[in-house]
C-alpha cells in the first residue's frame, strides 16, 4: 500500500492565478548598479593600497633577501637593513601593553555589566567610548609630560627586586649607588607600553562587555538558585560565556597597539638593536621607524620603509583577521555582528 | 504575624560598613608602617601599599562572620570596583591634565583669531594662537568626510542589502584595511600623491591619507548599523510594493539615520585626532594657510606634536593649548553624536513618540477623507 502523491494539475487554463512579481524596473535597476559601483570603487580603492604597498616593498625586499628579517640596523643606502630590531620593539610595546591593558578592560567591562547600578551603566559606557575616541597625541603628551617623571620610581623599584627576571633586568644602573642618573630608566619600552595600554584599554574594554551583556539570563539565575554568589555566577556563567569576546577583544587591541605610531614616537629614544629590557632607555617600533625616516628621499630607503611597514601591516592584519574570527566562532559572538 | 519582608538590595549594609573599616584601617596601617617604620616615600607606592592592605583587612573582616565563597565574592566585588575607579580615574587624570596645562594659553583670547606666522619663540602667551591650526583641521577633515560619506555609505548600502560572493570579497577586504596603521595610510598617499604624481605638501593631500585611513572604519561601523534594521520593516515595505531603491531611501536610510550618524561622527572623531598620516603628507606651516589644495598646512594633533617638542616654555604650554583645543573639539562631536545616537533604531524619544502619533492621525484622516463613509468597505466572507 503506497501513498502517491499526485502532483496537482498546473494552471494551464488560468495563467491570471500565478503572476510572476518582477524583480525590479528600471529605476531599481540603476541602483542595483550604482550600488556595485559602489562597492567597487571601495574594492578598488582597498585593493590599490595593498597591491601598491607591496609592490612599492618589491625592490627593497629583494635587495635584502632573508636578511630583512634578521638584520637589526637600518642604513638602507649602504644597503644593511632589517627590521629585527624594531620588530622585536613592537611587539614588546604592545606586550606590554597588553599585559596592563587586559586586567584593566576585564574589570571595567564585568563592573559595568554585572555591578554596576542600572542608572550609571549609560554613561560609563559612554565614558569609555570617549576614552577610546581621545587622540593619540594627547594620550603620548600626558606620557611624555607626566608619565615620564612619575613612573621611574616604579621602574626602579622593578629594577632592583625583579630583575632576576629576564625582561626587567637593567644594565649600567646600580640601585645601591644613591646618586646614579636616573635616565637610564626613561623613554622606555615600559612607559610607551603604559601609556598604550591607556589607549587600547576602551578599546578592549568595550568588546569585553558587549560579550558578557549577552551572557544568558536563564543561565544567571540557574547559577543563582543553585546558590552562587555573584562571583561564583560570573565564574561559571559569564566568563565562559564571553571567553570568545575577551580573546578577540584582546586581540583587536594588540592590532590596535601594534600600528600605534605618535605617542611611541614621543616616548621613546630610537635605538637599532635589539633591546630586550624593557625598563631600559631606548625602545623602537616599526611605526615610529617610519615616521622617524619618511623624510629620507632615497629610492631604496622608501622602498624599505614600505617593505617595514607591509610587515607591520601584515601581522596587524593576522592579529585581526585571528580576533575577528574567534569572536565570530564564540557563543556570544554568533548572534552578534560585532 | 506576616513574614518579614526579605531585603533583596545587592548592597548590604555589613559590607559597606566593613569595606569603610577596612578602609580607614589599612590607611592608618600603611602611613604608620610606610613613612615612620620603613624608609619609603612616594604616593604612588603608598597607594598601592593601602589598597592591598585594605584587600587583606577586608577579607579578614569578612571572613569573621562568613565562609569561603562569598570571602572571595566580596573580594572580586571590591578589586572590580577598583580597576573600574582606577581606569575612569586615568580617564579624567589624561583629560584633566591636558586642559590644566593649556589653560594658561587657552585664557588668552588672542589664541582663538592668531596664528604663529610672526610669533617669535620668546614672545607671551598673548601673542600668536593656533587658529591656523584649527582652520587646517577643519578644512581637512571637510576635505576627508567630502570624500568618504558618498562612498562609504553606498559601499555600506551594498555591503547590507547584497547577497553573494561579490559582496562578501568586498567586506572581507574591508576588513583587512581597518587593520592598516593609520601611519602607513600616510606612507600610501606621501609615496603616491607627493612622490609619482610630484603633489606639493598640502592638506589635500592630509585629507587623501585621512580618508584611506577613515572609509574602511566607516564603512565597517555603517554596515554593522545597518544590518540592525528589522528585516521585517524591509518586508514590509516590499510587501506593499515598493521597490529595492525606495526600501532604501524611506525605509531603511531613515531607521538607520541616528546609527549611521555616530558611525561618521565618531569616524570624524578618529581622523579629526590622527596624527601619523597628516605629519607625513601636510608639511607644517606657522601662519594662516586657508587654501587646502596648496602649500603646507597644519591641523591641531600636528600642531601640538611639533610645538611639544620646542625647548621654550611658552611654545610647550602654547602645544598643551593646541592639545586642550583638539580634545574639546573631540569631546564636542562626541557629545553630538551621543546626543543623536545614544539610542537603537525604534528607541523613540516621548517627543520623537508623540510626533508619529500625530503623522499617524493625519494618514487616518486622510484616507477616511478618500473613502466615502456612506461606502463601508466590504468584509466578504471566504470559504475555510
Amino acid at each position: 500500500m503506497t501513498d502517491t502523491l499526485v502532483m496537482p494539475a498546473v494552471t494551464a487554463e488560468a495563467p491570471e492565478q500565478r503572476r510572476r512579481v518582477r524583480p525590479s524596473g528600471g529605476v531599481d535597476r540603476f541602483y542595483r548598479v550604482v550600488l556595485r559601483l559602489g562597492g567597487g570603487l571601495v574594492l578598488v580603492l582597498m585593493t590599490l593600497v595593498g597591491v601598491f604597498l607591496f609592490q612599492k616593498a618589491g625592490p627593497a625586499l629583494k635587495l635584502a633577501g632573508w636578511s630583512f628579517l634578521t638584520t637589526e640596523a637600518w642604513e638602507p643606502e649602504s644597503g644593511r637593513f632589517g627590521i629585527a630590531a624594531v620588530l622585536v620593539g613592537t611587539v614588546l610595546i604592545a606586550g606590554v601593553a597588553i599585559l596592563i591593558a587586559v586586567p584593566l578592560a576585564t574589570g571595567m567591562a564585568l563592573y559595568v555589566s554585572e555591578y554596576a547600578p542600572r542608572g550609571l551603566r549609560r554613561i560609563l559606557v559612554g565614558l569609555v567610548d570617549l576614552m577610546a575616541a581621545v587622540p593619540s597625541v594627547v594620550y603620548g603628551l600626558w606620557g611624555f609630560a607626566f608619565l615620564q617623571g612619575h613612573v621611574i620610581g616604579l621602574a626602579r623599584w622593578l629594577a632592583t627586586y625583579l630583575s632576576w627576571i629576564p625582561l626587567l633586568e637593567v644594565t649600567g644602573a646600580d640601585p645601591r649607588d644613591p646618586l646614579a642618573t636616573e635616565t637610564v630608566y626613561t623613554s622606555s619600552t615600559f612607559i610607551a607600553g603604559i601609556v598604550v595600554a591607556l589607549m587600547i584599554a576602551p578599546v578592549i574594554c568595550s568588546i569585553m562587555r558587549e560579550a558578557f551583556t549577552q551572557a544568558p539570563i536563564g543561565e544567571r539565575e540557574g547559577a543563582y538558585a543553585l546558590g552562587a554568589t555573584r562571583w561564583g555566577m560570573i565564574r561559571s556563567v559569564v566568563l565562559p560565556f564571553g571567553r570568545g569576546g575577551m580573546i578577540g577583544g584582546t586581540m583587536l587591541g594588540l592590532g590596535r597597539a601594534l600600528g600605534e605610531t605618535i605617542a611611541v614616537y614621543l616616548i621613546i629614544s630610537p635605538v637599532f638593536v635589539i633591546q630586550p629590557h624593557v625598563l631600559q632607555n631606548g625602545a623602537n617600533s616599526v611605526s615610529a621607524l617610519i615616521a622617524l625616516r619618511y623624510g629620507e628621499a632615497g629610492e631604496v630607503a622608501l622602498s624599505a620603509l614600505m617593505a617595514a611597514g607591509v610587515a607591520l601591516f601584515l601581522m596587524t592584519l593576522v592579529v585581526n583577521f585571528g580576533a575577528a574570527m574567534i569572536v565570530a566562532r564564540s557563543r556570544s559572538g554568533a548572534e552578534s555582528d560585532s | 504575624m506576616p513574614e518579614p519582608r526579605r531585603n533583596t538590595a545587592t548592597l548590604r549594609q555589613e559590607d559597606v560598613l566593613s569595606a569603610l573599616g577596612a578602609a580607614v584601617a589599612a590607611f592608618c596601617l600603611t602611613a604608620l608602617v610606610f613613612y615612620w617604620i620603613a624608609p619609603f616615600t612616594g604616593v604612588l607606592g603608598f597607594m598601592v601599599c593601602w589598597f592591598l592592605a585594605f584587600l587583606g583587612l577586608f577579607a579578614a573582616l569578612v571572613w569573621l562572620d562568613r565562609d569561603g565563597p562569598a570571602v572571595r565574592d566580596r573580594l572580586v566585588s571590591v578589586v572590580v570596583h577598583g580597576i573600574a575607579i582606577l581606569l575612569l580615574s586615568a580617564l579624567v587624570f589624561v583629560v584633566g591634565f591636558t586642559i590644566m596645562r593649556g589653560f594658561a594659553a587657552l585664557v588668552h583670547p588672542n589664541f582663538y583669531v592668531e596664528d604663529l606666522g610672526v610669533t617669535g619663540p620668546l614672545d607671551p602667551l598673548s601673542e600668536g594662537g593656533a587658529v591656523h591650526a584649527l582652520i587646517g583641521s577643519l578644512e581637512q577633515i571637510g576635505l576627508a568626510l567630502l570624500i568618504t560619506i558618498p562612498t562609504g555609505m553606498l559601499c555600506a548600502v551594498f555591503l547590507a542589502e547584497m547577497r553573494g560572493p561579490f559582496p562578501r570579497l568586498v567586506r572581507t577586504v574591508v576588513e583587512a584595511m581597518t587593520a592598516l596603521p593609520s601611519i602607513v595610510a600616510g606612507l600610501f598617499i606621501y609615496a603616491t600623491v607627493l612622490l609619482m604624481l610630484h603633489f606639493e605638501q598640502s592638506g589635500l593631500a592630509a585629507s587623501l591619507a585621512i580618508g584611506v585611513m577613515m572609509l574602511p572604519i566607516m564603512v565597517r561601523a555603517a554596515d554593522v548599523v545597518l544590518r540592525l534594521v528589522p528585516g521585517n520593516l524591509k518586508e514590509a515595505s516590499l510587501a506593499l510594493g515598493a521597490s529595492r531603491w525606495r526600501t532604501a531611501w524611506h525605509v531603511i536610510l531613515p531607521t538607520a539615520r541616528p546609527g549611521l550618524a555616530t558611525a561618521v561622527i565618531l569616524g570624524t572623531a578618529r581622523g579629526i585626532g590622527e596624527t601619523s598620516p597628516v605629519l607625513l603628507t601636510a608639511g607644517f606651516n606657522k601662519a594662516i594657510n586657508a587654501d587646502a589644495f596648496h602649500d603646507p598646512q597644519v591641523s591641531l594633533p600636528l600642531a601640538t606634536f611639533m610645538l611639544i617638542k620646542s625647548p621654550q616654555s611658552s611654545m610647550v604650554a602654547r602645544g598643551f593649548g593646541t592639545a586642550a583645543l583638539l580634545l574639546l573639539l573631540v569631546l564636542l562631536l562626541f557629545l553630538i553624536a551621543r546626543l543623536i545616537g545614544g539610542r537603537g533604531p525604534q528607541d523613540l524619544t516621548a517627543r520623537q513618540r508623540r510626533a508619529r502619533a500625530r503623522a499617524s492621525a493625519r494618514d487616518l484622516a486622510r484616507y477616511q477623507r478618500r473613502t466615502p463613509p456612506t461606502t463601508p468597505i466590504a468584509v466578504t466572507e471566504e470559504v475555510q
